[in-house]
């Protein structure tokens, strides 16, 4: 189980702030924060600690399994981000 | 060090102004003084006039986050006052030891095409300042009553305004939309909403959660025109990045889903721009022109007019082709741009800043980014900012905290500050609850100075 962020994101990197394994992207500093539309967690390292959620100024991230149901994709989501960018295709 | 505070005034509370406030408050060391100016009774920026009121979830951020930093005793907020009209630029910089400009971006591009005077056709910002109760444009009057409305762009802005023409008014009854736009709403005879967009579809401005939602609306058809949208070769995408492929897989679900009959429609037409506005009086029709997509110099894509065009009946067009930024009286101005002229944040040119005075967010950037994007740019200006305070480059504020606002209050009677803006708050939530929704919004500037200050 892994912690997902969904739409309602606006960027503003609380999550990554206080993420004490550093698995959520993009960061400020990376090159790919300015055209990010949101952020995401990396499943695969997230501790599931929960700090993000309690971060979060609005509300965007759940527990997988709390997911609602409009944001269902966003799991998956999320896990392709990271996958995407493991295979070299990132944004231009 | 001495126990002198440094103290800034903040001009403009929205994102970029509440987030350069909140950065001072963390990264000053507890020895930072913050007057916030805002010329509306209310904070927030585009953040309550501009996001879509369906979009409730994004303004929590104000009461999750913002409402710390102008509650906090560090920062004075002082609403309904207008910097370049009730206080100058060069009184801000005597009476204070910097001055960051956060003001937004207040004016939108044209489209620069015959007829774009005519009555019916609008900027998108001037309809979403209406639908969310902006005092300035309250009283707005939009006909309604075409049966199709156009929009020209297919960015976020877009995407929000076509959501809020076309949504059943019972959903929007539960948001905190204007309770005006919902009269008009009620009445309104719209039941198509075209998108043009100048470019093709793999180059919508529009972000994946907002063209996603599009698959949620209810009792909408959504229509895809898009040429070899679901022939495109897997060679196409294979050189697209992950955001559009995601796009694109979107746009061939909603272009193979059944059409339903639903009440209203949202039209996607790529590689369409307008070329004219007709009507007798008011306006009839849009001239339409095909684009075919070209490489310029720099080897981006842009649209190219064919000889093909076709004609559109409308009787609303509105132009959701990107806000500007306006000159600031005494400031340098990036016309190009649309921007206060600024290096890193710091106003004027790289090796000529005026001293003491910032910029941030969509008046340092152009208008672009979301709310967040909004915070890396205000911890840069502040950076500089601390920086240049720590070098000794400020020159000291000349007048001390309750000076300046003993000043204000004389200057501006209606003043309103932090208490005055928090009954407003509260009368809003209030008259939102029994009517089940978040707030309902007090629309005009003399409804809500009185309740502020009565
Ligand atoms: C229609 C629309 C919808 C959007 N929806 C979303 C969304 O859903 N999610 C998201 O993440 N982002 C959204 N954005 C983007 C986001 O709103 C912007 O990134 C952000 O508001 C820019 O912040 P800003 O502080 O620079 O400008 P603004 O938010 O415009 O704030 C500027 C403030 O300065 C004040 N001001 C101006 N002139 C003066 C003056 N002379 N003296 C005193 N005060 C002054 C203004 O009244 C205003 O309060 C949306 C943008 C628009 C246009
Ligand atoms: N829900 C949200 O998160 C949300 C909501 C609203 C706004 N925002 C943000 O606020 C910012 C501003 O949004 P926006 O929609 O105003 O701007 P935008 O995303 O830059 O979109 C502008 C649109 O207008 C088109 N355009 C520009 N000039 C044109 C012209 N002369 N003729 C025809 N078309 C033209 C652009 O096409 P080209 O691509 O070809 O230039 C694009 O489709 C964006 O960063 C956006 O993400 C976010
Ligand atoms: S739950 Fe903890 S580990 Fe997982 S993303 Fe959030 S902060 Fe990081
Ligand atoms: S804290 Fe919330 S809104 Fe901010 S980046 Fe993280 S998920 Fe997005």
């Amino acid at each position: 189980m892994a912690y997902v962020i969904a739409a309602p994101c606006v960027a503003d990197y609380s999550c990554v702030e206080v993420c004490p394994v550093d698995c959520i992207s993009p960061g400020p500093d990376d090159g790919q924060f300015e055209d990010a539309e949101q952020m995401f967690i990396d499943p695969d390292r997230c501790i599931d600690c929960g700090l993000c959620y309690e971060a979060c100024p609005v509300l965007a991230i759940f527990s997988e399994d709390k997911l609602p149901e409009k944001w269902q994709p966003y799991a998956q989501i999320n896990r392709q981000y990271f996958a995407q960018q493991q295979t070299g295709r990132t944004r231009r | 060090m001495n126990n002198t505070k440094l103290r800034v005034a903040v001009v403009g509370a929205g994102p970029a102004g509440l987030y350069a406030t909140g950065e001072l408050l963390k990264n000053g060391g507890y020895n930072v003084k913050v007057d916030l100016y805002e010329r509306l009774p209310t904070p927030w920026g585009l953040v309550r006039a501009g996001v879509a009121p369906d979009h409730h979830d994004k303004k929590l951020i104000t009461d999750r986050l913002f409402d710390f930093f102008i509650e906090n005793p560090d920062v004075c907020f002082f609403g309904n006052i207008e910097v370049g009209r009730d206080v100058s630029h060069e009184e801000l910089s005597d009476w204070y030891d910097a001055v960051i400009y956060a003001v937004g971006a207040s004016s939108d591009t044209h489209l620069n095409v015959p007829g774009e005077e005519l009555s019916g056709c609008w900027a998108a910002r001037e309809f979403v300042a209406w639908y969310n109760g902006h005092p300035d444009f309250s009283g707005l009057e939009f006909d309604l009553s075409t049966e199709r409305a156009v929009i020209v762009g297919n960015g976020n802005v877009a995407l929000d305004v076509a959501r809020i023409l076309t949504m059943p008014v019972a959903e929007l009854e539960k948001t905190d939309i204007a309770d005006h736009a919902l009269a008009a709403l009620r009445d309104s005879k719209v039941n198509e909403v075209v998108l043009l967009g100048r470019r093709g579809h793999l180059q919508g401005a529009f972000h994946n959660p907002e063209l996603e939602e599009l698959e949620h609306l209810q009792d909408v058809d959504v229509i895809v025109e898009a040429e070899g949208l679901l022939s495109d070769s897997d060679a196409e995408l294979a050189d697209a990045d992950w955001d559009t492929v995601r796009k694109v897989e979107t746009l061939r679900r909603l272009a193979v889903r059944p059409i339903t009959g639903a009440s209203k429609r949202i039209v996607l037409r790529f590689l369409a721009s307008p070329v004219a506005l007709q009507g007798n009086g008011k306006l009839e029709q849009l001239v339409v022109v095909r684009n075919a997509l070209e490489r310029d110099d720099t080897g981006a894509l842009r649209a190219r007019p064919t000889q093909k065009q076709s004609t559109v009946d409308t009787g609303l067009v509105l132009r959701a082709i990107g806000y500007r930024g306006c000159p600031f009286p005494g400031l340098p101005f990036d016309d190009r741009r649309g921007v206060i002229e600024n290096h890193l944040g710091r106003v004027g040119s790289e090796n000529d800043a005026v001293p003491g005075v910032y910029v941030t967010g969509w008046i340092k950037r152009g208008p672009k980014g979301v709310i967040g994007s909004n915070k890396k740019c205000a911890r840069d200006t502040v950076r500089c900012l601390l920086e240049d305070s720590a070098a000794g480059k400020l020159r000291a504020a000349s007048l001390d905290a309750n000076a300046v606002a003993n000043i204000l209050m004389e200057r501006k009677p209606d003043l309103i500050q932090y208490q005055g803006w928090k009954k407003i708050d509260q009368q809003e939530r209030l008259a939102g609850q029994s009517a089940g929704r978040p707030r309902v919004k007090l629309t005009h500037l003399d409804a809500m100075t009185e309740c502020a200050l009565n």
